[in-house]
């Protein structure tokens, strides 16, 4: 009886102090590095989810390469979600434009405007599911969606 | 010998892991300590005034309107801001200053705040840039800790911006 108490509460110190160990580390490597995320609806296409309806695709959303909010233009990107009129915007300091590839389709910065770069969560750098479509998301911009001039930064 | 200290090296890096992925969780969900910087506070918070801030109230999305919160700055993420909340979504702010003949109302957008430091004359805030959303607020400032004659709970606000609705009563 009593061999079968402490090995009952040996079993409940080990499991408390896995537990301890293990929840912290899982929060923080989502927290800080990577964490997955299905792609759904079709305002992404035909980068994402190019078949529609059944198979979605299942993205790496990279947090640790956009700890600095290091992001070049063509990249995917998530962000914290939030709620344009005009035909030509100015994207001001600290702020981007995002957009679907499907247009038409897609809730984006045509409806809401720019982001401010604090809402950045993460870059979709890897469709990881389904495996025929294992690749790395390259950065790339549709032809006709350029910046229509760019001023660098004056040093 | 070796197999000694590779395994001592295994251990301490292993707890090392362990307690910097508590401390990760505890400045991401619990609160973290805040040293303010700036004027735009005055007289709440002044200059170099050590407080702390906690992450639930943002989480659960219990933000009230006369909250003191840091924020993302809008334009740099890099940077922190330390304001009022004057307005929530929805509710109507005054975009006029306190010697304006006519006075303008605007509403707060959807998934949007808008903020005001304490020393009106001195603060850049929604007055100039427009509310912020929601997800750039960081952490609600609950206590100060330093200076010592004034630790403790914060005051209400001393300007008279917030525009009080039936909601607001209870």
């Amino acid at each position: 009886m009593a061999q079968q108490a402490t090995a009952g509460r040996r079993y409940l110190r080990a499991f408390v102090s896995g537990f301890f160990v293990a929840v912290p580390v899982t929060v923080t490597v989502l927290d800080r590095f990577a964490y997955v995320a299905r792609v759904e609806g079709a305002s992404m296409q035909p980068s994402l989810n190019p078949d529609g309806g059944s198979d979605c695709d299942v993205v790496l959303l990279n947090r640790w390469s956009v700890r600095n909010y290091q992001v070049q233009r063509g990249d995917i990107v998530s962000v914290i979600t939030l709620g344009y009129k005009n035909r030509y915007v100015r994207v001001p300091d600290g702020h981007f434009w995002i957009e679907g590839d499907h247009h038409g389709h897609s809730l984006d910065s045509n409806s809401f405007g720019p982001v401010s770069v604090g809402l950045l969560h993460g870059r979709a750098s890897h469709i990881i599911w389904p495996p025929h479509r294992w690749q790395q998301i390259k950065p790339s911009l549709p032809a006709n969606r350029g910046p229509l001039d760019t001023q660098e930064e004056e040093g | 010998m070796f197999r000694r200290v590779l395994g001592k090296t295994l251990g301490f890096v292993g707890y090392t892991i362990q307690y910097g992925c508590i401390a990760h969780c505890a400045f991401e969900y619990v609160g973290e300590v805040v040293v303010c910087s700036g004027p735009s506070m005055e007289p709440t918070i002044v200059n170099h005034d050590v407080v702390f801030s906690e992450r639930m109230s943002r989480n659960l999305f219990k933000i009230k309107k006369g909250d003191i919160i840091i924020a993302k700055s809008p334009f740099d993420p890099n940077m922190n801001i330390c304001k009022r909340v004057i307005g929530l979504e929805g509710d109507k702010v005054c975009t006029s200053g306190p010697s304006d003949l006519f006075k303008t109302h605007t509403y707060v957008p959807k998934g949007h705040v808008w903020l005001e430091g304490d020393n009106l004359r001195n603060s850049s805030d929604s007055r100039s840039y427009g509310p912020i959303p929601y997800a750039l607020i960081r952490g609600r400032v609950c206590l100060k800790l330093w200076p010592p004659h004034s630790v403790g709970t914060l005051s209400e606000s001393p300007t008279r911006r917030i525009i009080k609705t039936q909601s607001d009563s209870d």
